[in-house]
């Protein structure tokens, strides 16, 4: 349950009945992150994502490694700092749950021959496994590196957020399970208020490097669907510090695409294509 | 401090989390900076073993600049109280207090005592057996005396000085004791910065009083110590003198690790009590009933109602069999006659002493100290039943304990016949649980289980029946008690299952019309009510069981009084009375919790008040009153003798009526504070429970120590335990499959370890291999000089399950603390090198080669 | 497939068609199944209030059952205690709890055996009373060499009861305290 409710949410923390067309979302507060991967867990558990064993890894306490289809959250671990004099304080121990971006301008959609990947209701991106069929654009699409293919079956995997819970007004799993709320789950629009007010609240109290990740539109993939609120550049979590959905790819498919496109034109800022792209890469993709 | 919340209580971590945001400081005080440490707002690192010598220097902080709460601590706590001028403290002792015995290793603490007549200790609990008696030899009279003292404390024949002036007044012996705890003494024996610890002391001290409180949370880093007990007392002084015990955002909260490890302590699955923390009687000590009562009264305050705790309990359980002309089968009750831990059973065990064992979801063969002694000891006993969800390695060490590599067991050899029953996990069965706070939960049966499995529940009711059965035509009188016993329960459903709600109405408990007790005060000595743990009564009250009442707390009703039901009498906090002043008014506005209403003439609040119910804050008890009635209005330590907060405990306590800071039994660095090195009282068992570093008994070596290194044990999140819960399945297991070492860079190239490669930790008992992680959060710390490394050994593994690896616990001694014999595991001596440990015989060769000859 | 088809079936292309569905809501992109999609949890026959069995915190935990089988576990939002959530261990509890490690038959081996063998559960318990009232008997005690009453015997122990229910608990300690056990232990030593 998210500790601030919404009434576009539900008794059980989804999408109250009737808010389809809303987009839905995560925000991702690593300030409060402690890194016990019950997001992972509840993850598997809810949506029976196969083992993916990978033994000992020495890289922290992080043995899930990225991102993958056996993986649709990973906590991530970064150990910063030297103790020094037994007064270690300036050690840090940052950790943070990444997800699926659920991109306002998703690459892995954009490339998808099939259809399998399809934009909800709620403005998330889930693919229909039994609509894919294995071809693997989406994977070197997504600038992320977060949809995979998995062996076992040949398809393309990643995060729902919990697309079917969501039909039931129950907030995805993982939102559900986080024992702190480092993970919350709500209308975008009322996610993207919050993280600005949390970045502010944590640069007073003196986190210099805090910054959100994803919560720009007019960045390379136009905003994302699940938003980070960071203690340190993106690099440091192993998250692409500019993602861009391929538009060169995207420009043939507008040529494709032709006449009828161009009638709708005037419809796209709003819409799922990529406002972003249009934009100067470089700019206010981060936040101080 | 001595938990890692974050990680091994994640859920209650929450709380934490918020309070933070919403202005609260948060220190962490670890040896190890833990996910919990990257939550707070100060990590404070300090050596292993050396908390109480920490706590000490905030007690020395508290009373050097007076940030006592005065008036909370001149009518609560026993500050004022006279003790006997025969007290001597470790300073005038070189480290001992008065009474100690050499020859019996043990103390007489009639020194300790108050000026006046004794006071027994709260729970009537006796003075612990001691450590080298064997199970089954002839111990009595050998200093395990279950209460020694007579009883009588009449009110205010303590003699006091409500001016805390007087020389010998606990307040006064208090400041005597901690005045060579300095900020410096702090920083030489925990290798912490001064200013690093006045940041805490004084942090502390600004944020208690009136108008605010400080919590301390503690786990098993604490108590798994040759100290332990001393260590919550050291932590217990400190919020008595801040005023931060019974009122809300205070406390001392401990945050246990299993599910209903609170419930198996107040419905002991333990050797030397009764249910509701009632002693078992000692072989010749109490003969009668009425011998077991005088011992075990206090004269002041609820624990002087323990004859009708007894007598309603042996009712529960002897039914109409127990009656006044035979002491309500007292006699039945068996004899204590030493020491019966787990540990002195094990060690019996392996010297062929022991013939059977049942497990009951517990893995000794992993998670007990010195496990290969435990697999060693359960490869003598001729029959093992073994109750838990899967082939645990207590289960298989038959056939796969690294023993068998090594040569020194052969499965042929090993006559152990066992029986591995699975059992119902918490969905196939009802029963309750009571959590971390007292706090008694309901689960309710889901499915009917599988195949074999069963609850606990169903395997002692129908072994009780078989037995019964075999034993129905016995005329020996040893079979009194069993054939005696009520064991009635309906059955219900396929299985068989008894029926746990009537099972829980038995604790609670019922009048003699059969009616279920509301609360202990319905209790009666004469045999008119039968009550199977007097604490928990009132759990079934007017036949509801109050424990599966499932309404969330909202608003006003934040303690959420119908969510389960908490002992006693549904109480949410302890000693609640203290939240409000001595007149009793709530100390702040802000804080306030339970008052009293002047015109009602009840005490009142958000909490059920921890107190009798009409006693006004200005009541002074008749001089003759005795139990209860003895209380007076400013008394609301109502389960102390005193009716106080101990700042100093009289009696009770098997190592000293204070803490003072002792090294643990093994240690690399010699006692900064006396020449006695370890807590004398400490309970080791020679020679059986394998060897120790021989510094332990020649003093530290600086230069060429063999175990140069602090070993610590400890918990991840991603586990749970000896690993029975989590390495058997497939989500746990594949987030931490490996066995893994944490050191610090320098160690790492001061032994050649390799980030990722193997290293082999040896200590006197064994070696094993981990995985290495190397980490800036292991950090030395400079004590005594010396800069200290500290090798980090999480004890989930095993060599069964889906992750398999070498326990931790082999490593480890057998020594535990002489008040509760809880095993130190937090710290001991170790080294470490580069790559596997040697396969095979090679092994023990290996291990015996590393350790130095015993010193002369 | 000619040009036109192609374009037509490029889901971009779907998307973007007049008075299709440019905001993506899917309406031509979906599935039949995808249009079925709801929480599994709405199937289960009862929902079954439970609290978690790992640590001592005591975390609410909502059981779904359908056919007689664990659907899932989650957290329940009621809890004053947890408010919904759950760590990784209680997070996997149906694992534990109906995984592919659970034993659900009794194991038995024999004195030097070298494997498990198959035992009915009513053997079993026959047997294990059998061993419980032999080691009783020869090892005894009623008193001490001085005639003190001991009525015990230390042939057998117990451990365990942190993982039990308090009322399992009451039952070890009534049986085994009747039977004259005295090494009933469990790790709660603190």
């Amino acid at each position: 349950m998210s500790a601030h409710p919404s009434p576009l949410l539900g008794p059980e923390g989804g999408p109250a009945p009737g808010t389809a067309g809303t987009r839905f979302g995560f925000f991702t507060d690593t300030s409060v992150c402690i890194g016990c991967k019950a997001c992972e867990v509840a993850c598997k558990e809810w949506n029976g994502v196969p083992d993916n064993p990978r033994g000992f890894t020495a890289n922290s306490y992080d043995n899930t490694g990225a991102l993958g289809a056996n993986a649709w959250r990973h906590v991530a671990f970064v150990e910063q700092g030297r103790a020094a004099g037994g007064r270690p304080a300036d050690l840090r121990w940052l950790m943070s749950s990444d997800v699926c971006k659920h991109c306002s301008s998703p690459a892995c959609l954009e490339v998808c021959p099939t259809g399998a990947l399809f934009t909800t209701e709620f403005g998330t991106i889930v693919v229909q496994d039994d609509v894919c069929n294995g071809c693997g654009y989406c994977v070197t699409a997504c600038p992320f590196g977060v949809i995979e293919r998995r062996e076992a079956d040949g398809g393309a995997w990643k995060c729902t957020m919990c697309y079917d819970r969501m039909r039931g007004a129950k907030q995805p799993a993982c939102a559900q399970a986080c024992p702190t709320d480092s993970i919350q789950f709500g209308p975008l629009d009322e996610l993207r208020e919050r993280a600005a007010g949390r970045l502010a609240e944590l640069v007073a109290a003196g986190e210099g490097r805090a910054q959100l990740y994803g919560h720009d539109e007019g960045d390379g993939v136009g905003g994302t669907g699940a938003m980070f609120l960071l203690l340190d550049d993106p690099e440091v979590y192993r998250l692409p510090p500019d993602p861009v959905t391929p538009t060169r790819h995207l420009a043939r498919m507008w040529a494709m695409a032709g006449a009828a496109a161009a009638a709708l034109a005037a419809t796209l800022a709003g819409s799922l294509l990529p406002s972003g792209a249009r934009r100067s890469r470089s700019g206010g993709r981060r936040w101080r | 401090m001595g938990s890692n919340m974050a990680e091994c209580h994640p859920v209650a971590f929450q709380w934490v989390v918020e309070a933070r945001q919403r202005g609260a400081r948060v220190f962490h005080v670890d040896p190890r900076f833990t996910r919990t440490s990257a939550q707070a707002d100060r990590h404070v690192p300090l050596r292993p073993g050396s908390d109480i010598a920490f706590l000490g220097g905030i007690v020395h902080h508290i009373l050097a600049t007076g940030s006592e709460l005065r008036d909370y601590v001149v009518n609560y706590t026993n500050a004022s109280h006279l003790v006997s001028e025969d007290l001597r403290l470790p300073d005038d002792l070189d480290g001992f207090f008065s009474g100690w015995d050499p020859d019996t290793a043990t103390y007489a603490n009639e020194t300790w005592r108050y000026d006046g007549p004794p006071v027994r200790a709260a729970a009537g609990r006796p003075s612990p057996a001691r450590g080298e008696a064997p199970g089954a030899g002839k111990e009595r009279g050998r200093g395990q005396t279950f209460q020694s003292a007579p009883t009588d404390v009449e009110h205010g024949s303590i003699r006091t000085d409500p001016t805390l002036e007087h020389p010998r007044c606990v307040f006064r012996i208090l400041e005597r004791h901690f005045r060579r705890y300095t900020p410096a003494f702090v920083a030489d024996a925990c290798g912490v910065p001064e200013e690093l610890f006045l940041e805490v002391a004084d942090a502390l001290c600004a944020n208690s009083g009136r108008e605010r409180t400080s919590a301390f949370v503690y786990s098993v880093g604490w108590t798994q110590h040759t100290v332990g007990v001393q260590y919550i007392r050291t932590a217990s002084i400190i919020q008595l003198l801040l005023g931060n015990v019974g009122r809300p955002g205070g406390g001392i909260l401990a945050l246990r690790g299993h599910a209903s490890i609170q419930g198996s302590t107040d419905i002991p699955t333990l050797y030397d009590l009764l249910p509701g923390y009632l002693p078992m009687p000692r072989a010749g000590e109490q003969p009668t009933l009425a011998d077991y009562v005088e011992q075990a009264t206090a004269g002041k305050g609820f624990w002087g109602n323990t004859g009708a705790y007894v007598t309603s309990l042996l009712k529960a359980w002897w039914g109409d069999a127990a009656t006044p002309d035979n002491d309500f089968c007292y006699g039945h009750l068996p004899r204590l006659t030493g020491d019966h831990s787990a540990y002195r059973t094990a060690l019996d065990m392996l010297e062929g002493r022991v013939e059977g064992y049942l497990l009951f979801g517990e893995n000794p063969a992993v998670g007990s100290a010195n496990s290969r002694l435990h697999r060693l000891a359960l490869a003598r006993l001729d029959w093992l039943v073994v109750r838990d969800l899967g082939e645990i390695e207590s289960a298989t060490f038959w056939r796969d304990a690294p023993e068998i590599e090594t040569g020194e067991l052969r499965t042929a050899d090993i006559a152990t016949e066992v029986f591995l029953l699975p059992a119902a996990a918490h969905t196939e069965k009802d029963g309750s649980f009571t959590n971390t706070e007292r706090l008694l939960q309901w689960h309710t049966k889901a499915v009917e289980p599988a195949g074999d499995c069963r609850s606990d529940l169903w395997f002692c009711y129908h072994l009780g029946h078989l037995i019964r059965q075999k034993l129905s035509a016995s005329p020996l009188a040893r079979d009194r008690p069993i054939l005696d016993l009520t064991w009635d329960y309906p059955t219900e459903g396929p299985h068989q299952e008894p029926d746990a709600a009537a099972v829980l109405a038995e604790i609670n408990g019922w009048d003699a019309e059969g009616q279920p007790l509301g609360g202990y005060g319905r209790l009666a000595d004469d045999g008119s009510t039968a009550c199977g743990c007097w604490i928990y009564a009132g759990c079934y009250a007017e036949g509801v069981n109050q424990t599966a009442r499932r309404r969330p707390g909202h608003g006003p009703m934040h303690v959420a009084p119908e969510w389960g039901w908490a002992w006693p009498d549904n109480r949410r906090m302890l000693y609640n009375r203290a939240s409000a002043d001595p007149d009793g008014r709530p100390w702040s506005e802000r804080k306030r919790y339970v008052w009293w209403d002047a015109d009602a003439r009840r005490w009142t609040g958000v909490d059920r008040p921890d107190f009798v119910a009409d006693l006004a804050p200005d009541h002074v008890p008749d001089e003759d009153a005795r139990g209860p009635a003895a209380l007076g209005g400013c008394d609301p330590f109502i389960l102390q003798a005193d009716g106080k907060g101990w700042l100093y405990a009289p009696d009770g306590l098997a190592d000293g009526p204070l803490p003072t800071h002792y090294e643990p039994h093994e240690s690399p660095v010699a006692n900064p504070l006396y020449r006695q090195q370890a807590n004398p009282a400490r309970r080791r068992y020679p020679p059986g429970a394998g060897p120790a570093d021989p510094s332990v008994e020649a003093g530290p070596d600086d230069e060429d120590a063999a175990y140069p290194f602090v070993a610590t044990t400890y918990r991840i999140a991603e586990h749970h335990t000896a690993g029975g819960m989590s390495r058997f399945q497939r989500r746990l297991s594949e987030l931490a499959r490996e066995m893994f070492v944490e050191v610090h860079p320098d160690l790492a190239a001061l032994r050649g370890l390799e980030r990722g490669g193997w290293a082999t930790v040896v200590t006197a008992r064994s070696a094993i291999e981990a995985r290495v992680l190397v980490t800036e959060r292991m950090a030395p710390l400079t004590v005594a000089g010396r800069r200290l490394h500290q090798v980090g050994l999480p004890y989930h593994w095993g060599h069964a399950g889906l992750a398999p690896g070498d326990a931790a616990n082999d490593l480890l001694p057998i020594v535990v603390d002489p008040n509760v014999t809880i095993q130190e595991v937090k710290a001991a001596t170790c080294d470490i090198v580069a790559g596997r440990r040697p396969r095979g015989p090679a092994l023990p060769r290996f291990v015996e080669s590393h350790r130095p000859a015993p010193a002369p | 497939m000619g040009l036109r088809t192609l374009i037509r079936s490029w889901p971009v292309a779907r998307q973007l068609r007049p008075g299709g569905d440019h905001l993506g809501l899917g309406a031509a992109a979906r599935s039949a199944r995808t249009d079925d999609v709801h929480p599994r949890t709405e199937d289960a026959d009862r929902v079954v209030p439970s609290v978690c069995p790992f640590c001592a915190v005591g975390c609410g935990q909502r059981i779904y059952v359908k056919g007689e089988e664990i659907l899932h576990i989650e957290g329940d939002p009621d809890s004053p205690l947890s408010r919904g959530r759950l760590c990784p261990r209680g997070s996997s509890t149906k694992d534990l709890v109906s995984g592919p490690a659970r034993a659900t038959t009794v194991r038995y081996r024999r004195p030097h055996g070298s494997d498990w063998e198959d035992l009915s559960l009513e053997r079993a318990m026959d047997m294990i009373a059998d061993r419980i009232i032999a080691s009783r008997a020869a090892h005894w005690r009623d008193t001490d060499d001085d005639g003190v009453p001991l009525n015990h015997t230390l042939a057998f122990g117990t451990l365990g009861g942190a993982a039990c229910d308090n009322e399992e608990n009451y039952l070890i300690k009534k049986l085994f305290t009747a039977l004259g056990a005295l090494q009933i232990e469990n790790q709660a030593r603190i």
